[in-house]
C-alpha cells in the first residue's frame, strides 16, 4: 500500500521549474531514494512535501491525507519527520534538548499547565525523556547529550538531526543527504541505522543521496531526476544502468533529449 | 571540580542538578527578605526599584533571549500595565484583582499586536514596535478621563486585606511585595523554559524551518512569546507606577525600552539571571559614577561634575565595551568564571575561545 503519493508535482520560481512534472510512490515499509544532480530538484520535492513551499500544480498525499494545502506545521503531526541538507539544529541548546523538541507533536499540555509545571507536566517530560533516551542509544549519542550544538563536529549534528526527526516517533521520514560530508565508516553505520529504522522501528524512508554505494545497499527502489523532470524509477541496479540516468551524470548532448 | 550523579530523568527535569546551588538560591532569597532590617530606608527603596527593573527585563528577555524577537515599545506595555492598575484601583477595585487584570491587559493587547507583527522580523519588527509605542503614548495623552492626560496620574496605596503597602509609609511591606511577585514569577518563567512551550521558543528562535517542520506553529509560538513577555513588562509598570506614586505619560519614553534592552543585552540574552544581573547594573550605574566622580573630586581636586553629559559618555563608553568584549552579557562571564575556578588550575588560555560555526546558507534545502 502507498503512504506518500506524489502525482504530477511541480513548482516554479519566475522562470526556474525546479521540479516540472514530477510523480512517485513510497510504499509503507520501504526504503525510496531519490537521486541526480546538482540542482537537480531533490531538496525541493523534500520542501514541497514538508509544505515549505506551495506547488505550482499537482497533488501530495500522505496516509490518505491530501496535503497540497496543509500549512506547514500541520504536515509533522500525521507523522512526516525530516532532516536538512545543510543541518537545521537549534544550535544554542543541548543535544538533549534539541531532541526533545522532537517531541514538540507529543506534547498535551498548554502554557499555562506548563507555567505552573503542573504534575501532569512532570509526567510528560519524563515520558518525553524516555522516548529520547531510545534514540540516543539507538544513535550512541550518550557522550553528547549535555553538550551545546554550537561545537559539535559535522557529523555529529548530522546523527543529532536524524535523532530529532527519530524522536517525533514518525511513520515517514526524510532524509536529505544523511551521509554528505560524511566519512567511510561515518556513512556505513548511516546505512545501518537506515536499515533498522525500516526493520525494527517499521519506518518508511525517504531519502535524497549522492551516494551511490549507499543507495545501492539500502534502497529498494530509486527514483532518479533531472532540471526537475523524472528520468528513471525501478530498483538501484536498473536505475543505475539507465542511458537517460547515464548521460545526465555525464552530462552528454543526450541530456537535453531526456 | 563536581560531578553530578544523575540517578533519575528528575535530576535533570528539576532546576539544580547540584544540591549547593539550590541552597546558595535559598540563601540569596532569604538575605533578600531580610534586607529591610539590614539597609537603609534609602538602599532599600534602591533595591526595590532593581526589582522593578528585573520583573520588566525578564519580560523583554522572554521576547528577544529566547524567542529572539526584537521590540523597542515595551514601555508602551509599562504604561499599559501602570495606567490599567492605577485607574482601576481609583475605581475602587483592590489591588489583588487590578494588578493582575494589569498585567493580563498588558499581556492581551501585545498578542493581538503581535498576531500582525510577529510576521516580521529583524529592523521591522523593531520598528513595527516602535510605531505601537507611539500610538499607546498618544492614546494615554488622549484619553484623559482615565489616564488624566498630559497631567498624570496618582497611583494609590496598595492595600491587601487591610494591611497598608505604602512606597512612603510602609517602604519594607512595599518592598516585601515587590520580591514576592518577583519570585512568583521567576519561578513560573523557569517552568516555562524547563517544558514544551519554552522549547518551542528557543526553536523558534533558532531555525525557523526546523520549528515549522517538528509541527510547532511559528506564528502561535511568537505570538504566545509576545503575550507573555508584554504580560510580564505590565506588571512590572505596575509595580513601577506605585514606586514613583505620581506619573504621566513621560516616565514611560522610548529611553525606558532602550534601557530594557540594554538590561537583557548586557545581563546575557538568554539567560533569566541575566535580567537581573542587568537591572542591577543599569539601576546602579548612575550611582556608581556619582561615586567615582565624587572620589576623584575629593582625592585629585579634578571637578568632573563640571562638564555637562559626562555621566552619559561613562555610561555609553561601559556599555559599548561590555557588547564589544562579552556578547554573552555578564551571565555568560559568570558561568567562564565559574568553570574557571571550578576546573582550576586545569583552564586553558582558549578554552572560551568563540567556536567557528558551519554556515547556514538561505537556501532551504
Ligand atoms: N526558493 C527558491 N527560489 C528560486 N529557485 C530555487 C529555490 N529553491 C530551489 N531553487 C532552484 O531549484 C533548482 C533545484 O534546487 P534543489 O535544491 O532542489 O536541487 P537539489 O537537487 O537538491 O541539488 P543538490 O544536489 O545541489 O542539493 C535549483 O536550480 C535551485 O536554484
Ligand atoms: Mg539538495
Amino acid at each position: 500500500m502507498s503512504l506518500l503519493k506524489a502525482e504530477d508535482i511541480a513548482v516554479h520560481f519566475g522562470g526556474v521549474k525546479a521540479v516540472d512534472g514530477v510523480s512517485f510512490e513510497v510504499d509503507e515499509g520501504e526504503v525510496f531514494a531519490i537521486i541526480g544532480p546538482n540542482g537537480a530538484g531533490k531538496s525541493t520535492i523534500f520542501n514541497l512535501i514538508s509544505r515549505i513551499y506551495t506547488m505550482t500544480r499537482g497533488k501530495i498525499t500522505f496516509d490518505g491525507t491530501d496535503i497540497t494545502r496543509l500549512p506547514s506545521h500541520k504536515v509533522a503531526p500525521l507523522g512526516i519527520a525530516r532532516t536538512f541538507q545543510n543541518i537545521e539544529l537549534f544550535d544554542h541548546s543541548t543535544v538533549l534538548q534539541n531532541l526533545l523538541m522532537g517531541r514538540h507533536t507529543h506534547r498535551s499540555t498548554n502554557f499555562v499547565e506548563d507555567i505552573l509545571f503542573l504534575p501532569k507536566v512532570r509526567r510528560e517530560e519524563r515520558e518525553h525523556r524516555k522516548r529520547v533516551e531510545e534514540v540516543i542509544e539507538f544513535l550512541e549519542l550518550e557522550a553528547y547529550r549535555g553538550k551545546m550544538i554550537a561545537g559539535l563536529p559535522y557529523g555529529v549534528r548530522k546523527v543529532v538531526e536524524i535523532g530529532r526527526a527519530l524522536a517525533m516517533g514518525p511513520k515517514l521520514i526524510l532524509l536529505d543527504e544523511p551521509a554528505s560530508g560524511l566519512s567511510v565508516e561515518e556513512s556505513q553505520e548511516v546505512a545501518f541505522w537506515i536499515e533498522d529504522m525500516r526493520r525494527d522501528m517499521g519506518l518508511t524512508v525517504l531519502m535524497v543521496e549522492h551516494d551511490m554505494k549507499l543507495v545501492s545497499a539500502v534502497a529498494d527502489r530509486v527514483l532518479a531526476v533531472n532540471n526537475g523532470r523524472p528520468l528513471a524509477l525501478g530498483t538501484p541496479a536498473e536505475v543505475q544502468s539507465d542511458p537517460h540516468v547515464q548521460a545526465a551524470y555525464l552530462g552528454t548532448p543526450e541530456e537535453d533529449a531526456a | 571540580m563536581r560531578i553530578a550523579f544523575k540517578t533519575s530523568y528528575d535530576t535533570d527535569i528539576d532546576f539544580h542538578e547540584h544540591w549547593n546551588n539550590r541552597f546558595w538560591i535559598i540563601a540569596l532569597v532569604v538575605v533578600m527578605a531580610l534586607l529591610p532590617f539590614i539597609v537603609s530606608e534609602y538602599y532599600l527603596a534602591e533595591v526595590a526599584n532593581t526589582l522593578i527593573f528585573s520583573l520588566a527585563g525578564m519580560g523583554l528577555m522572554l521576547l528577544v533571549g529566547h524567542t529572539g524577537q526584537v521590540s523597542l515599545g515595551h514601555a508602551a506595555f509599562l504604561a499599559i500595565g501602570a495606567y490599567t492598575d492605577a485607574a482601576l484601583m481609583n475605581a475602587g477595585w483592590p489591588f489583588l484583582i487590578a494588578f493582575p487584570v494589569a498585567g493580563l491587559a498588558a499581556g492581551l493587547f501585545g498578542a493581538l499586536i503581535a498576531i500582525p507583527a510577529v510576521r516580521l522580523s529583524g529592523i521591522y519588527l523593531a520598528i513595527a514596535t516602535l510605531a505601537v509605542f507611539v500610538i499607546v503614548e498618544e492614546i494615554i495623552i488622549l484619553a484623559e478621563p482615565i489616564t488624566g492626560g498630559v497631567g498624570g496620574l496618582f497611583a494609590p496605596t496598595i492595600e491587601i486585606f487591610g494591611l497598608s503597602f505604602d512606597r512612603y509609609a510602609n517602604l519594607s511591606n512595599f518592598y516585601w511585595l515587590c520580591l514576592v511577585i518577583v519570585v512568583l514569577v521567576t519561578l513560573g518563567y523557569s517552568n516555562l523554559m524547563r517544558s514544551s512551550t519554552g522549547r518551542s521558543f528557543l526553536a523558534v528562535r533558532d531555525s525557523e524551518v526546523s520549528a515549522r517542520a517538528l509541527g510547532i506553529d511559528v506564528t502561535r509560538t511568537r505570538a504566545l512569546a509576545f503575550g507573555l513577555s508584554c504580560a510580564v513588562t505590565g506588571l512590572a509598570g505596575a509595580l513601577m507606577g506605585h514606586f514613583i506614586g505620581f506619573f504621566n505619560y513621560e516616565l514611560f519614553s522610548i529611553f525606558i525600552s532602550i534601557n530594557l534592552l540594554l538590561v537583557v543585552t548586557i545581563g546575557g540574552l538568554g539567560f533569566i539571571q541575566g535580567a537581573f544581573l542587568g537591572a542591577i547594573l543599569i539601576t546602579a550605574m548612575p550611582q556608581i559614577i556619582a561615586i567615582l566622580r565624587d572620589g576623584l573630586n575629593a582625592t585629585a581636586g579634578i571637578d568632573l561634575g563640571s562638564i555637562p553629559g559626562l555621566d552619559t559618555i561613562i555610561f555609553s563608553l561601559i556599555l559599548i565595551t561590555f557588547i564589544i568584549y562579552e556578547p554573552a552579557g555578564l551571565y555568560g562571564r559568570w558561568l567562564k568564571m565559574r568553570v574557571w575556578w571550578e576546573i582550576f588550575p586545569l583552564a586553558r588560555r582558549d578554552m572560551f575561545r568563540r567556536q567557528k560555526s558551519y554556515l547556514k546558507t538561505e537556501r532551504q534545502k
